[in-house]
């Protein structure tokens, strides 16, 4: 029988695709493992990985650390590096003859690539760069009573939505919450009459939780020829430099507009600052556009999601689009002249001062507290 | 040779932003301005046109108002413009959308030397999904988040940026390419370009130039045909106000690193 996305009683099971990038997994395969080990509970179901590559057996194993209960390991010459064709083609002829419910993405240039592509082959509805999922209710609207103005009353009803003019319940849809216009709103989106919801999930958001499955692998046949890609990759290239690691630090010193009269001192404060609390330097946007710094160091909607132990905020007024990006720091401190910044509305403690002259001395209070212990 | 760029008119998200008190964004007060990942890909089709001599088309999905826009590339160098606008398109998705243009730029006609352009995503809705599924829906390889282009006889060799470096991709026209804002640094309307604008051939496509191709039909396209929904949009509480400390000197930075110290911060 043809595939039919919208024979939604056909689909079962929570899938992940788990990238892989020169046989090494990425770290957000092992978040979307657990986030969609926490989905498969809630839906009573299996929790399986997808995983395509070039002799990657040994890397599946690890998947079960985090709740996987199988991967579906696809191996060949032609899946070694990634190319939109051959996996898109595998991905989307798994999906048609296994039938997952739910199929989860990293939200990485690579799912963002992939994750559309499949969505429209299968004729299914698709959620970018989500950051919050949930299945069963209750949970959702536990979630939405802590993070969204909504009244509670409205939360309360939630449970129907009309579709076609149909009442829909969405007990068993996925909810997938995510930031739009630049973090000024968010919307929990569903994919109701087709199967499977597929979502990507924004990096260092979800949480990885340890728990052990005896993991199955399994290696379903499937067709791949040199002539189904259309493309070549003639060389894949790391950078150079060694890429600052902002979603697994702690701490925090971002930089913005700020250090303008003085970019190149306002850096160096903020990595001796950074240094002296264990933790790396991160920075706005219009750094990055100015060229001050560059653009693995960026925070915020266009930048990297963080949060770490401590964020501080030097000279950065605090736009939307920032805020977006580390507002749930466990602890905000920021640094700025201007008392009206945006950024104190978030900030845990505020300095309202040049930052040329309190880091400095911040820097010698931090060192001074720690020695003190 | 020709090439088609997909641009998309945005409300400006990174002034002032007004929300209804629904939850939903409250466009009609805000300004509009063209997406800027979609101005890195009209600076690469135009930068192509001034290597080769290749027409640029700009197509783009909107109300009336979006012809505007149009013009407005025009004036930068853009050839002609497409304004696909409908009452039926109206509430699509991503997939609804993509084909809805999809359809439209088939029915101009791709010819095998041409490419198209897209922005790598929207700042409306940040999904970086019309591109790929115009591709898919047009049956066109694609490369997405292209650092450089470089174009030789049929082949394109794209620097595909990754989070920790890049790849290179070689690929065959026709097909589909999207750009980020480290391709290229885009160029600002002409004085005599922004004449020229209004004598440019502008084509309207609207449901019933549409409505008989395969990709178009009432189930694939606005808010009916697509398959996802909002379920509830809303935004995020404020969090309390924090501490303000008082003054900017020693005495302040040491009572900070006193609080971190206590609260085993640090």
């Amino acid at each position: 029988m043809a595939f039919n996305s919208a024979d939604i009683a056909a689909f079962k099971n929570v899938w992940v695709f788990c990238e892989q990038r020169q046989g090494v997994m990425m770290p957000t395969t092992f978040e979307l493992i657990s986030e969609g080990r926490k989905l498969a509970n809630e839906l009573g179901v299996e929790l399986c990985g997808i995983l395509l590559g070039d002799n990657v057996d040994g890397i599946a194993a690890e998947l079960g650390e985090y709740g996987a209960d199988k991967v579906y390991v696809y191996n060949s010459p032609l899946l070694k590096n990634y190319t939109t064709d051959a996996y898109t083609k595998v991905i989307v002829e798994a999906v048609e003859e296994i039938k997952p419910e739910v199929l989860l993405f990293g939200a990485s240039n690579i799912g963002r690539d992939l994750a559309p592509r499949c969505a429209a082959r299968l004729h299914t509805g698709l959620c970018a760069d989500c950051t919050h999922l949930d299945i069963d209710m209750p949970n959702y609207k536990g979630f939405l009573k802590e993070a969204s103005t909504l009244p509670e009353e409205r939360i309360d009803k939630l449970g129907t939505v009309m579709i076609n003019r149909e009442p829909h319940p969405v007990d068993r849809d996925l909810k997938m919450t995510r930031p739009a216009f630049g973090g000024h709103l968010m919307a929990s989106i569903i994919c109701p009459r087709f199967r499977p919801a597929m979502a990507t999930v924004r990096p260092g958001v979800m949480k990885r939780r340890l728990c052990k499955k005896d993991v199955e692998i399994l290696h379903p046949e499937f067709n791949l020829t040199a002539a189904d890609i259309q493309t070549e990759v003639t060389e894949v290239v790391k950078a150079a430099k060694k890429l600052v690691d902002l979603i697994g630090a702690d701490f925090i010193v971002s930089v913005g507009r700020g250090i303008s009269k003085d970019v190149e001192g306002g850096i160096k404060l903020a990595e001796e600052l950074a240094e002296v609390l264990g933790g790396v330097v991160g920075s706005s946007r219009a750094c990055v556009d100015a060229g001050w710094i560059t653009a693995d160091h960026q925070v915020g909607q266009t930048g990297k999601t963080v949060h770490p132990k401590v964020y501080v905020a030097l000279g950065i007024s605090g736009a939307i689009q920032h805020k977006a990006g580390m507002q749930d720091s466990e602890c905000i401190i920021a640094v700025n002249k201007n008392e009206t910044a945006p950024i104190f509305e978030v900030a845990d403690y505020g300095i309202v001062g040049d930052l040329f002259k309190v880091v400095p001395e911040l820097i010698e209070s931090i060192k001074a507290a720690k020695a003190a212990k | 040779m020709k090439i088609l760029v997909t641009v998309k008119q945005v409300p400006d998200t990174s002034g002032k932003v007004a929300v209804n008190p629904d939850g939903t964004l409250d466009r009609a007060s805000m300004q509009t301005i063209i997406n800027p990942d979609d101005m890195n890909a009209v600076e690469a089709a135009l930068a192509l046109k001034d290597e080769l001599g290749c027409k640029v088309v700009a197509f783009t999905m909107g109300p009336p108002p979006a012809e505007g826009m149009l013009r407005e590339l025009m004036a930068m160098g853009v050839d002609e413009g497409v304004l696909i606008t409908a009452r039926e398109f109206g509430g699509s998705d991503t997939y609804a959308t993509s084909q809805i243009i999809a359809a439209g730029i088939d029915t101009y006609g791709v010819e095998d030397d041409d490419i198209i352009l897209a922005g790598r995503q929207a700042i409306d809705g940040d999904t970086a999904q019309v591109g790929p599924q115009i591709a898919e829906k047009l049956h066109l390889p694609q490369v997405t988040y292209a650092g450089e282009i470089k174009k030789e006889g049929n082949t394109l060799t794209v620097k595909r940026m990754l989070e920790d470096g890049y790849m290179t991709v070689k690929v065959k026209t026709p097909c589909m390419i999207t750009c980020i804002k480290e391709l290229n640094q885009p160029r600002y309307l002409s004085v005599g370009g922004a004449f020229e604008a209004y004598s440019k051939p502008l084509v309207t496509m609207t449901y019933e130039t549409l409505k008989d191709h395969p990709l178009i039909d009432k189930s694939t396209i606005g808010l009916q045909g697509s398959p996802t929904n909002i379920l509830t949009s809303f935004t995020p509480p404020q969090k309390g106000a924090g501490m303000m400390l008082p003054g900017a000197d020693k005495e302040t930075t040491d009572q900070l690193a006193g609080i971190l110290a206590a609260k085993h911060i640090i």
